[in-house]
């Protein structure tokens, strides 16, 4: 694993919204206990990969020491987009495809949360595959991770972005005849910060990944493969060592800031590897917002809100 | 230029006539400057204590095409930017041929010669003042500048011929030219003093506007985009979110640029649909937040309009209105968004819809619309339209000070919270922002799927029947707690014409032009269209014909967009439609007209 991983987390210096007050500090409290993170009962079926992400969620909740209050989990629409409710913190349950541009206006307007928006391929690389492009190359400050299973599950088994040639699903009888997107390829494209991939059969590692993602001061994609055992049953056995199958880490000598190489490691066939693949500390839109602001406030200083506002109209007599 | 009265003229000088008000077209090219002459007389207009309206046509080619920019400005009060024009000022043969039939009969019409060629047949009709007004510019000025700067000398030549105030004038350029190669403003103002000096030669009369009768206060010049971007600052709103359309761009661009000085900031997105979720999303991390559109592109919000009222989140979204439906007439102006802001979407979708019926009102439906979302939290629907959005209007000015609100959010911990509460006064829902603790260590959800009190997904048909009903009540409550409208003219009588949006000013003269003809019509303006204000049954009922005058198709059932909806909440079979959709502005004799055939038609089917 990529010595990335042990950086001390760095926190934009968002938006000096003068308009927002600062939260009232709060007094010294206990992190989260598993209990108090959890909320509703999953509502996914039996041996579905999801629920290894939810709990590793939790346990980087408390593992970092992270309160209820200072965490929003945005999702869009799916059986991974569900996530919400089973967290007990505040969220969003959005809709379809759009989870980031909604995470997004928290980001850019709160600088003291955590956001976390987690979905599936669907929602991130069909219907919203507009955003997760836009949401890269802009660099904004969230943690997205993708539960990546190959296959439309809420609707029962059509054909996503990322099924395989071949699949058969209820809307490719026959098999799927289109080309699947390479999620790590198109993050890297995109211009994301972040790249990271993994799965769910591997614990240590998703939640390695989600600490390295939200430690990255940008935006911070993982792609988490997740198998649906209702639609796609077996489909990441070839990743998993106790199904006969592999776990390769991306080599220790890989230089993550290396794009070309970066795309190189995306290309390998399946299992491919695991780990962060890319990374890049370039200034956030979080930040660079904030730099326009600060001069912009610059210029106004010491004149209130209705002050400033009086000097356009002046100019408008 | 109505109760002129004419000053005995001496010694061969032109006569001097006094006038109330003055419509002035200046019809031309899209690049020749022809709005910033209309600027100046409209701010001029709005320091001189007058009332001022502008109109504007562009075309929607990226450079060039013709171009118009009319103004009307009043010591009294003006209600539109006037049917026919007193003056025309014709750059080119196009113009001087496609606008001489808007110019009064015995108008001026002031043409620079250089491109223009007067037609003999046309002379006895309309006074004729040719101007080689481009190679005088080019003589002003000197150097390689060429013709530009024409359009100052042509506001030199109209300030001659209405005597304007000189100093207020040369201060006017002065600003607008300020902080550039102090060379242009030399020239602006040599072309200016050229224009000015210029001899009228044969012209027999000029005028001078009389006295304002004085407004209360300093008066303000902007358009309807700007007035409703400032009013959205005042509101306290300090995130928005926008993807470029005319004619809602202007009003981003200006968010754009101002919001970083309070803190703030407008985000430029990949598309319709990612500008409302950003905005939703920044309203959800506790400060309401603002979106908007055109047409199109309000089509493509629909579906998270209706997580926003599914989730009780509020919301500020603007849609300047242009011709539709799809890219349609997309610099014309029309009023066929009533009903996508009314009902656009799926499911049962209760929001509030509010027009502003003048740029003055564009400034505070922005405050009113901001505070209706946050105390209902719900999404509020702008409707202007691309004429409110681009003219020009001198209003008294907002005393910002104690205008200007503070609506940061308040994240003091809370020892509960269910934003859904089933029991709350009216169905009102009120959210805790993210950041807020919650002591019961139980945080709600916000969803678009149907929700229990907290916000967790439910699939209970008795809660979903509760829930529908509180998000229909609670607008229900905000109906009820609407004013009146007040009736314009009598509150009895034959005819009462319903309008909405930036109609208000014709049929206002509409009015007033029947009334004074002997004819016995009122007029009602409805400002928030959705929902409906109290009290409207009982206006109706004084009057034997109700017509709602809109610029929108009479529809398959003949009754227009508004009209529709009146028909259908009063069942009043005296509702009925003057519909039209040319793209311009209705013209007073246009509504007049109008309204008699519809009302001889109608008395024919009795």
């Amino acid at each position: 694993m990529s010595e990335t991983l042990t950086e001390n987390p760095v926190r934009t210096d968002n938006l000096a919204t003068v308009a927002t007050p600062v939260p009232p500090a709060t007094e010294e409290r206990k992190g989260l206990t598993k209990k108090e993170i959890a909320a509703d009962h999953p509502t996914w079926c039996p041996g579905c990969g999801d629920f290894s992400v939810l709990a590793l969620y939790f346990k980087l909740i408390e593992k970092r020491k992270m309160w209820h209050e200072k965490i929003t989990t945005i999702a869009g629409i799916g059986c991974s987009s569900r996530f919400p409710y089973f967290v007990q913190a505040h969220g969003a349950h959005y809709i379809h495809g759009r989870a980031l541009p909604f995470a997004s206006g928290i980001s850019l307007s709160r600088p003291d949360l955590h956001v976390f928006v987690f979905g599936g391929d669907g929602d991130a690389f069909s219907i919203g595959g507009n955003h997760f492009t836009h949401t890269a190359r802009k660099n904004i400050k969230l943690t997205y991770v993708v539960m990546d299973n190959w296959v439309y599950g809420l609707t029962k088994k059509q054909t996503s972005p990322t099924s395989p040639l071949g699949f058969k699903s209820k809307t490719d009888q026959w098999g799927a005849v289109d080309y699947p997107i390479n999620p790590m390829k198109q993050a890297i494209a995109a211009g994301a910060t972040f790249v990271a991939r993994t799965t769910s059969t591997n614990p240590n590692h998703v939640l390695a990944m989600m600490e390295a993602a939200m430690d990255h001061d940008g935006f911070g994609f993982v792609e988490c493969l997740s198998e649906c055992v209702e639609f796609y049953e077996g489909a990441f056995d070839a990743a998993n060592p106790r199904k006969g199958g592999a776990f390769i880490e991306v080599p220790k000598n890989h230089d993550v800031s290396d794009e070309l190489e970066a795309y190189k490691l995306a290309g390998a066939d399946f299992p491919g590897y695991f780990g962060i693949f890319y990374k890049n500390n370039k200034p956030t839109k979080n930040a660079k917002e904030a730099e326009i602001n600060k001069a912009m406030m610059e210029k106004v200083k010491g004149l209130k809100d209705w002050q400033i506002l009086q000097k356009n109209f002046d100019r408008m007599k | 230029m109505s109760d002129t009265i004419a000053e005995a003229s001496s010694n061969g000088a032109p006569k001097v006539s006094r006038i109330d008000e003055a419509v002035i077209r200046i019809a031309g090219n899209s690049q020749d400057g022809i709005q910033a002459i209309g600027g100046f007389l409209a701010r001029l207009a709005g320091r001189s204590e007058q009332e001022v309206m502008t109109f504007m046509t562009i075309p929607s080619t990226i450079s060039g095409g013709p171009s118009i920019f009319q103004v009307r400005i009043g010591s009294g009060e003006v209600l539109t930017s006037g049917d026919d024009a007193d003056v025309l000022l014709a750059f080119y043969q196009h113009s001087y041929e496609g606008h001489i039939g808007s110019l009064k009969k015995g108008g001026i019409v002031l043409y620079d010669s250089d491109h223009v060629q007067a037609k003999p047949e046309w002379e006895k009709d309309y006074h004729h003042v040719g101007v080689p007004i481009s190679s005088l510019t080019v003589e002003a000025i000197g150097g390689t500048a060429k013709d530009k700067g024409k359009n100052i000398y042509a506001l030199g030549l109209i300030a001659r011929t209405f005597d304007l105030n000189l100093p207020k004038l040369e201060k006017l350029i002065g600003e607008r030219f300020t902080g550039k190669d102090p060379s242009i403003l030399n020239n602006a103002l040599a072309a200016f003093h050229a224009g000015y000096s210029h001899s009228l030669g044969n012209v027999l009369e000029t005028f001078k506007f009389k006295e304002s009768k004085g407004k209360d206060g300093h008066q303000v010049v902007m358009n309807g985009n700007e007035a409703l971007a400032y009013g959205l600052i005042a509101a306290g709103v300090r995130f928005g979110a926008g993807y470029p359309i005319t004619p809602w761009s202007d009003i981003m661009e200006l968010l754009r640029r101002e919001l970083p000085k309070y803190g703030g900031t407008f985000m430029q997105t990949e598309d319709e649909i990612a500008a409302i979720s950003m905005a939703i999303g920044a309203s959800y991390a506790g400060r309401v937040a603002v979106t908007g559109s055109s047409g199109p592109g309000i089509s493509l919000k629909t579906e998270a309009l209706g997580w926003a009222i599914m989730a009780e989140m509020p919301l500020v979204i603007v849609d300047v209105q242009r011709g539709g439906p799809s890219t349609g007439m997309p610099t014309n102006i029309e009023q066929s968004d009533l009903n996508i802001a009314v009902n656009g979407g799926h499911g049962d979708a209760p929001r509030v819809v509010i027009a502003p019926a003048s740029v003055e009102d564009c400034f505070y439906t922005a405050i009113e619309a901001v505070n209706i979302a946050r105390k209902y939290s719900v999404p509020v629907i702008i409707l202007t339209d691309q004429g409110i959005a681009t003219r020009i209007e001198a209003f008294t000015e907002p005393n910002l000070e104690k205008i200007c609100q503070d609506i940061s959010p308040d994240f003091t911990p809370v020892a509960e919270h269910k934003p859904y509460d089933l029991s709350a006064p009216e169905g009102l829902t009120h959210h805790v922002a993210p950041g807020t603790r919650i002591q019961s260590g139980k945080y709600p959800i916000v969803t678009g799927l149907e929700h229990d009190e907290l916000g967790h997904p439910t699939g209970s048909p008795k809660l979903h029947m509760q829930m529908t009903a509180k998000r229909r009540k609670k607008l229900q409550a905000l109906g009820a707690s609407l004013p009146v409208p007040k009736i314009y003219g009598p509150p009895e009588g034959n005819i009462l014409l319903v309008g909405w949006g930036s109609t208000q000013g014709p049929i206002r003269e509409a009015v007033d032009r029947a009334r004074a003809a002997g004819d016995s019509v009122s007029a009602l303006h409805i400002k928030h269209v959705n929902p409906l204000p109290p009290g409207l049954e009982n206006i109706f009922s004084g009057f034997n014909h109700v017509l709602v005058v809109e610029m929108n198709d009479e529809g398959l059932y003949g009754f227009g967009q508004l009209g529709a909806l009146l028909r259908a909440r009063y069942c009043d079979p005296k509702i009925h439609g003057v519909n039209k959709t040319d793209g311009l502005t209705w013209k007073v004799k246009e509504i007049l007209e109008r309204t008699k055939t519809s009302v001889s038609a109608g008395l024919r089917k009795l």
